[in-house]
């Protein structure tokens, strides 16, 4: 499809719809000596940043200032010690406040706003305080938005520097320079099994059309329990998920996108609904964008609850409406995918780096990371560590440094067990590879997968058959049961970790789930049947002790451990 | 679940009429099926077998086809909810923080199984797959408010303060 040059006149009212804003913010804060940033993301809601809200509102109203400017932005990441909110003072550092409930807002009221005194009682987060590590060794480059927008206002974004990427994509002369781009990046796909995304580009603009449609699907059915970095991007940065399918729509030569978000996050489809129908105001969504002559639309599906949706080419025949089963590849959707036209599908996280890789050249995003692994990637941080949270790390970086430096070592004076990466699909990685660094490649030969980013820490209390068993519950619900390996053989997985995990484990059931383990890692049909074993294979690896005992002892996960704590004592 | 096991169900007159109007708004959208009987469920709380005909005949797809989407996706269901729905999220890390635990204790005192609504239709139980809140893990979800750091001993406290 031939892009006409952008229009100079609608160019320019990107750049000074900018400077608008800029101007109209700075005329918004003239006059406030505070700014007070309540952050709500779901996380932050369900522990009462609402309330927090209200409790900041009527205190404003109650010292009856006009020098106080009050508003929100989506999460900041740190959610473990929410609700947050952040005081920001002009020429000074801004001070975020945690855990907060109202009396501790007033507190902040009668010290901070109105004496101008930081509450240290508190233990704010400010440069150097102990829970300032979490930020510091982390790299937001895709969460660079977090803190500073608030998600439900389009000129915040723009104000950023949001939607200039897309411009610039506009303005080349051949959209295969966008896919060049990509390509040179070298970013990889950010939803588990890092394919080089520039290639999959270069498939689905190759990719000929019989109709001239072709389709832009963003992936947002993040299925791994334990993970939710795609949930925190669309609630808390919705445009930057966006404009990178409208580069994506550019470069392929689509015009049709479609969001896929699963239901269980009500308030991502909110947020992402108000975001595409204020980015249609805007112009950036809709018939010829900006005078250039491309058309893109957006549509949001919401799906209804199925794992294996997750895969792509599950994820395309439920969004043709049918039950949510993969099929054989080839034909790949990036040349027969949904409705048989060429389509392509990525990640909300690998969507969300496009604008960056575009503003700030290929150069830009690989001068972090590793060999084969470029750029930054998030993790879901949660489990058994002292700080819970999202977070952004340059790839390369080590797990243990995520661990003990971000995650802020194991809670209490427990030890540490084991770190489960890529959810059901990937595995758990013991101390001694605790070195290994944050890289596709690296991160298989120890075992796990990159995975989505679903990370979580174990320590000494877990039982591993036990958690193991938990994953095979939850793909032997999940499986779609079409092929054989997948439906029958999680379900006997199942039922000797069930009978190993109740004390009834017999001699040989070890190497009986490796022997069905391999099996169905070699003749399943999808992804999901072709991970599905790796939980019980790397713990049976790593901590076939606790398989052993389980089968020597012959006790249930709750006596065997009771037990041990006894002993300890 | 097989259909005969279902008790019958008859549709109201204005629920018949919420149907069509659902049908009749989606009816032109490719892949319809879906977000048709996401609405009607939104609308009549769960989705008998007699909507489903309906809903069958009103796109023009076999019934078959209709009953094998519902079946296929959790968040579908043929048995109707309580006016208190709780949900326990069984997400790992929930699960490793006692998740288990919580539905246990909540089943025991309602006297019902998962996915099981109470006979007088005041309680429904389900346990949800991980809804991303694994900071504030583990949680529950009574009628879409999100409960944080649930304590099992002290979980039925939040369930009847909804009576």
């Amino acid at each position: 499809m031939a892009v006409k040059s952008v229009d100079k006149l609608r160019k320019n009212y990107l750049i000074k719809l900018k400077e608008e804003i800029i101007a109209e913010n700075i005329k918004k804060l003239k006059g406030k000596k505070f700014r007070i940033v309540v952050h709500m993301g779901t996380c932050g809601i369900a522990a009462g940043a609402d309330k927090i809200k209200r409790v900041v509102s009527n205190e404003v109203r109650n010292v009856s200032s006009n020098e106080i400017d009050v508003s929100t932005t989506g999460c900041i990441g740190f959610c473990s010690i929410e609700p947050m909110l952040t005081v920001e003072a002009s020429g000074k550092e801004p001070v975020i406040y945690h855990s907060l409930d109202g009396y501790k807002v007033k507190k902040i009221f009668a010290n901070h706003i109105l004496k101008g005194q930081v509450v240290d009682e508190l233990e704010p987060i400010v440069k150097d305080s102990k829970l300032s590590y979490f930020y510091r060794y982390q790299e937001p480059r895709v969460l660079h938005n977090k803190g500073k927008i608030n998600p439900l206002e389009i000129k915040d974004y723009i104000r950023e520097d949001g939607y200039r990427g897309f411009l610039k994509a506009l303005e080349m002369n051949d959209p295969y320079e966008i896919i060049k781009i990509i390509i040179e990046s070298g970013i990889r796909g950010r939803g588990g099994a890092g394919f080089p995304t520039g290639k999959k580009w270069d498939f689905c603009y190759k990719a000929i059309s019989i109709n001239g449609l072709k389709y832009v699907i963003c992936n947002g059915d993040e299925g791994d329990p334990g993970a939710f970095m795609d949930r925190n991007l669309l609630e808390s940065d919705p445009h930057s998920v966006l404009e990178g399918i409208l580069i994506a729509g550019l470069a392929v030569g689509s015009s049709k996108g479609y969001i896929y978000v699963r239901a269980e996050y009500p308030l991502a489809i909110k947020t992402l609904t108000n975001a595409i129908h204020q980015a249609k105001k805007f112009g950036l969504i809709g018939k010829d964008i900006l005078g250039s002559g491309f058309d893109f639309d957006i549509e949001i599906y919401q799906g209804a609850g199925a794992f294996v949706c997750g895969e792509e080419t599950a994820l395309l025949r439920s969004i043709e409406g049918k039950r949510g089963m993969p099929r054989p590849k080839p034909p790949f959707p990036a040349n027969e995918g949904l409705y048989k036209e060429p389509t392509l599908i990525n990640n909300v996280e690998t969507f969300s780096n496009i604008p960056q890789i575009i503003l700030n050249g290929a150069e830009w995003f690989n001068s972090v990371g590793t060999d084969t692994s470029k750029g930054t990637k998030i993790f879901a941080l949660t489990g058994a560590v002292n700080n819970i949270g999202l977070v952004e790390v340059p790839m390369g970086i080590t797990l243990r440094d995520i661990v003990y430096k971000i995650g802020g070592g194991i809670k209490g004076d427990k030890k540490f067990k084991a770190v489960q990466i890529g959810g059901p699909s990937g595995g758990c990685i013991p101390e001694k590879y605790l070195d290994t660094p944050v890289d596709y490649e690296k991160v298989k030969e120890a075992g796990a997968i990159m995975g989505s980013g679903g990370m979580i820490v174990l320590d000494e209390d877990t039982c591993m058959v036990d958690l193991s068993r938990f994953f095979m519950d939850f793909i032997q619900e999940e499986s779609c049961g079409q092929c054989t390996p997948c439906r029958v053989g999680t379900r006997r997985m199942l039922e000797i970790l069930e009978r190993i995990t109740q004390g009834k484990g017999e001699e040989g059931d070890i190497e009986k789930l490796e022997e069905l383990g391999k099996m169905i890692q070699e003749t399943s049909l999808c992804g999901l049947g072709k991970t599905a074993p790796n939980p019980v294979l790397s713990t049976i690896k790593y901590f076939r002790e606790d398989y052993e005992q389980h089968i020597e002892t012959k006790l249930s996960c709750k006596r065997l451990h009771r037990k041990e704590k006894v002993k300890k004592v | 679940m097989r259909v005969i096991d279902l008790p019958k169900y008859d549709l109201k007159k204005e629920e018949i009429q919420k149907i069509d109007r659902i049908i009749k708004k989606l009816k032109s959208k490719k892949g319809a099926l879906i977000p048709v009987l996401q609405e009607i469920q939104k609308k009549i709380g769960f989705l008998p077998v007699e909507a489903q005909k309906k809903v069958a005949l009103g796109l023009n797809i076999p019934e078959k086809d209709v009953y094998g989407v519902v079946t296929f996706y959790s968040f579908f269901t043929m048995i109707p909810r309580g006016k208190i729905n709780i949900r326990v999220c069984l997400g790992t890390a929930c699960y490793v923080k006692g998740g288990k635990r919580i539905i246990d204790r909540i089943g025991k005192e309602l006297r019902i199984n998962q996915g099981e609504t109470t006979p007088d239709r005041m309680y429904s139980l389900q346990a949800n797959r991980c809804l991303g809140a694994c900071g504030i893990a583990p949680v529950i979800v009574v009628n879409d408010k999100v409960y944080q750091k649930v304590d099992p001993a002290k979980v039925m406290d939040i369930i009847y303060s909804y009576k």
